[in-house]
């Protein structure tokens, strides 16, 4: 973040108090979903048969490429941070580059995902959607609400990292100085590991 | 300091900024300044709160009288809901926090800012824009919210007015809650003085804390809540709609996991400010420290466990109303601990009554009885009976208002010399205090009365039975907002022409009174030692600025 004016005071760093930060800022997106998470059991509790059926129309194989995909960003945004405490600059920029590649592709694929799907008729609002029995509505209603919080998560997530990455190749973010890193790292990691939970609440249980 | 410029001595943070650039009011809207930003915050909020009670006054002048007085239905539908809005989430929750918290919590900890002070300031425009969200939700098209301030569905998603705004605008002020939070967290754990351990933190302190957690753990919930009501305004997704298979009365749940937790966030740093105020004042160190500190805790983390007391007549099973009724009794608990420790405090203490301890003394009078009728409204049977009407509304404001709102005059009362450098007049202080607790007992108690006999909330009109209590508390009105146009001339014409105040007026002894009025930019010059404890009077004849200000 650029600062319109300047410190007449000593900066004063305390990487342990910046990643203690990114911590309890993790632990509230974490409890923003928890909210969700709760939704998705009272209603898979309610309609608990209809929820089975409606699963089922899910495209397993693209949500197990983007799994893959996004267990293997979490790899290399890890090692990104190895390499820079190493010292290795040009690796650290090169597995971040990588990492925002994986992150494009996982859009690329909800993006497909989706649109077959409104394709099919099937989003909130839609008559074919009303047809069909609550249940089922709900399902839908929460898959569309979760994965697209998700998909903005990412995007924020990209973001960050994209800023990160500046910082890097402009030596802000350094082998001596790489708390920013890892909290990009962090909060990486949080897409991922909500992530993690999303795929089997919505593609696997059945 | 490592580099960068330093301080002139003399020089306080009203005189100079972190900005070097920026001059003038950018110098202050771009400052990292604890201080600053406290006091901006301060300015807003002192807004904010003037809209609501004029609001609130409108209100009364419209039920002096039963039927149509100066506004119909609808208007006064939109006029509860912004005042309940305006007070809950621009006033009463930032309150204190952010406003006396970011100015002392770093003095009291003897440090020189808080751990993130760009994201302090990031939080102070999130405040603004969120302030600014409600605002404009106002005036485009659709009109102002009628909902009231809780945004019970199913009426929320089927109004045409304005409810996507407003309540996108709570999240965003929840936002800005979250990152004060989150900051006040890690101030304490990282930025403590040396010998400042976990039982040397002033009290004041203690509460922050725990409010900070609350403000990090509840807060999410109601950022979810809203997003969903959003998506079922604007999509229809069904979440809450019975109609497609939905819940109403899960956005209950929702709604009170994170608002049953906020009144402690509104609670628990006025709480904090009372534990610094009363020994200050009796000139003895608090009763049973710890078991205030703890107390504080224990409020937060039970505080969650009780949410649907507020549900008992929505239709949750009688299991689940027996249990929620049995904890709210427990919640009530560490409450009462507090208010026995302060009681104990004063107890052969050489008393001072200065204004910020009148303040305290109605305090402890208006929060206890609302307390105990909130005893009324958690035990089934009573409140059965009394649900959704004016005795509620006597209930909360006697909390919020006589709670916290009192503690945050009394705060203003006690720390204004520390923040301006100026003393405000003593005498009309303490005829502002006394005459607050007329007004404010005229202005609600009436309301307790009513509702036992049935009078229900959000009703612009009544039976004729009810006027005369009715007229009594529009009377209060007028009174209540005297006192408080008294209270800013007192502290405008202070500000202004007030005498030069002293460095230590009370005779305190937590950091904040260490340095000078008003505190320099850096704060302390040089970090300080803690070796006493922190309400230790023995030290005061020891301070650079004792009592009376005699500087060593
Ligand atoms: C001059 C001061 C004030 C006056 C005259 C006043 C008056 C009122 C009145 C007449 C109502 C509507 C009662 C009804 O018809 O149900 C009300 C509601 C309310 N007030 Fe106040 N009030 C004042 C200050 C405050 C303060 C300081 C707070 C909070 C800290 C507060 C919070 C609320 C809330 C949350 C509601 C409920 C709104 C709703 O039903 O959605 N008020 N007040
Ligand atoms: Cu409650």
């Amino acid at each position: 973040m650029s600062n319109p004016t300047e410190l007449t005071h000593a900066p004063h760093r305390d990487d342990v108090g910046a990643r203690m930060g990114m911590w309890l800022f993790l632990f509230t997106e974490l409890l923003l979903f928890g909210g969700l998470f709760l939704v998705y059991a009272v209603y898979r509790h309610e309609y608990y048969s209809q929820f089975r059926v409606a699963a089922l129309e899910l495209n397993l194989s693209i949500g197990a490429l983007n799994t893959v995909i996004l267990l293997t960003s979490s790899l290399t945004v890890a090692l990104s941070i190895g390499a820079l405490q190493k010292g290795q600059k040009h690796l650290s920029v090169m597995l971040l580059l990588i990492t925002d590649i994986l992150a494009l592709a996982f859009m690329v694929n909800k993006y497909f995902e989706w649109s077959t799907k409104i394709h099919h008729g099937i989003y909130p609002g839609s008559e074919h959607l009303l047809n069909l029995p609550d249940g089922q509505i709900l399902f839908y209603g929460l898959y569309y609400i979760m994965t697209g919080l998700h998909a903005l998560y990412i995007i924020i997530g990209l973001v960050f990292l994209t800023i990160v990455l500046g910082f890097v190749i402009t030596g802000s973010v350094n082998k001596d100085s790489y708390v920013k890193l890892e909290n990009a790292g962090l909060y990486w990691h949080l897409v991922d590991l909500i992530w993690i939970f999303l795929f089997p609440l919505f593609y696997l249980i059945q | 300091m490592a580099n960068g410029t330093i301080a002139i001595d003399d020089k306080s943070f009203l005189e100079e900024g972190t900005t070097k650039k920026a001059t003038g009011i950018a110098s202050w809207l771009f400052s990292t300044d604890h201080k600053r930003i406290g006091l901006m915050y301060l300015i807003a909020i002192a807004i904010f709160f003037f809209t609501g009670a004029i609001l609130g006054v409108l209100m009364r002048l419209e039920l002096i009288a039963p039927g149509r007085t100066i506004m119909d239905a609808q208007t006064y539908n939109t006029i509860f809901t912004l005042h309940g809005v305006i007070m809950i989430f621009l006033f009463i929750i930032p309150g204190i926090p952010a406003v006396f918290g970011n100015f002392f919590l770093p003095l009291q900890l003897g440090a020189k800012d808080v751990a993130f002070p760009r994201l302090n300031l990031l939080s102070f425009w999130i405040y603004l824009i969120g302030a600014a969200l409600v605002l404009i939700s106002l005036f485009v098209e659709g009109g102002p919210i009628d909902t009231g301030w809780t945004f019970y569905i199913p009426y929320s998603v089927r109004t045409t007015t304005n409810v996507s705004l407003a309540i996108f605008a709570a999240f965003v002020l929840g936002f800005s809650s979250i990152l004060t939070g989150l900051n006040f967290v890690t101030t304490v754990h990282r930025l403590r003085a040396p010998g400042m351990t976990y039982f040397k933190m002033p009290l004041f302190v203690w509460s922050t804390y725990a409010t900070a957690w609350i403000q990090i753990i509840a807060t999410p919930v109601i950022g979810i809540t809203i997003l969903l009501v959003v998506l079922e305004r604007l999509f229809g997704v069904g979440i809450f709609d019975p109609a497609l298979g939905g819940d109403p009365v899960l956005f209950q749940h929702m709604f009170w996991i994170y608002s049953h937790p906020a009144v402690y966030i509104m609670i628990l740093p006025a709480m904090g400010v009372v534990s610094e105020i009363i020994p200050t004042f009796a000139r003895r160190t608090i009763f049973g420290y710890r078991a205030i500190a703890m107390s504080s805790l224990a409020i937060a983390f039970i505080g969650y466990l009780v949410w649907a007391h507020h549900m008992f007549t929505s239709g949750i099973s009688e299991t689940a109303a027996i249990i929620f009724s049995f904890l709210t009794f427990i919640v009530a608990l560490p409450s009462a601990i507090k208010v026995f420790n302060w009681v104990a405090t004063m107890y052969k203490g050489s008393i001072d009554p200065q204004p910020p301890f009148l303040w305290v003394m109605s305090f402890i009078f208006l929060f206890s009885i609302g307390g105990l009728t909130g005893l009324v409204l958690g035990a089934l049977v009573t409140d059965v009976h009394v649900h959704d009407t004016y005795f509620v509304v006597a209930h909360f404001h006697y909390v919020m208002f006589g709670g916290t709102g009192t503690i945050f005059f009394a705060a203003l009362y006690y720390w204004f010399p520390k923040m301006t450098g100026k003393m405000y007049n003593l005498k009309l202080a303490k005829f502002n205090a006394a005459l607050f607790f007329v007004a404010f007992n005229t202005l609600y108690f009436p309301k307790f009365i009513m509702g036992y006999m049935g009078m229900p909330r959000r009703y612009y009109d009544y039976l004729p039975e009810f006027q005369n209590l009715q007229v009594v508390s529009t009377v209060g009105s007028w009174l209540m907002i005297i006192v408080i146009c008294l209270i800013i001339y007192n502290l405008l014409s202070g500000l202004l022409n007030g005498s030069k105040a002293e460095a230590n007026p009370w005779g305190g002894v937590t950091l904040e009174w260490h340095i000078a009025s008003p505190p320099p930019l850096e704060n302390f010059h040089e970090i300080p030692e803690v070796t006493h404890e922190p309400y230790d009077f023995s030290q005061l004849k020891n301070m650079k600025y004792g009592l009376k200000g005699e500087s060593k």
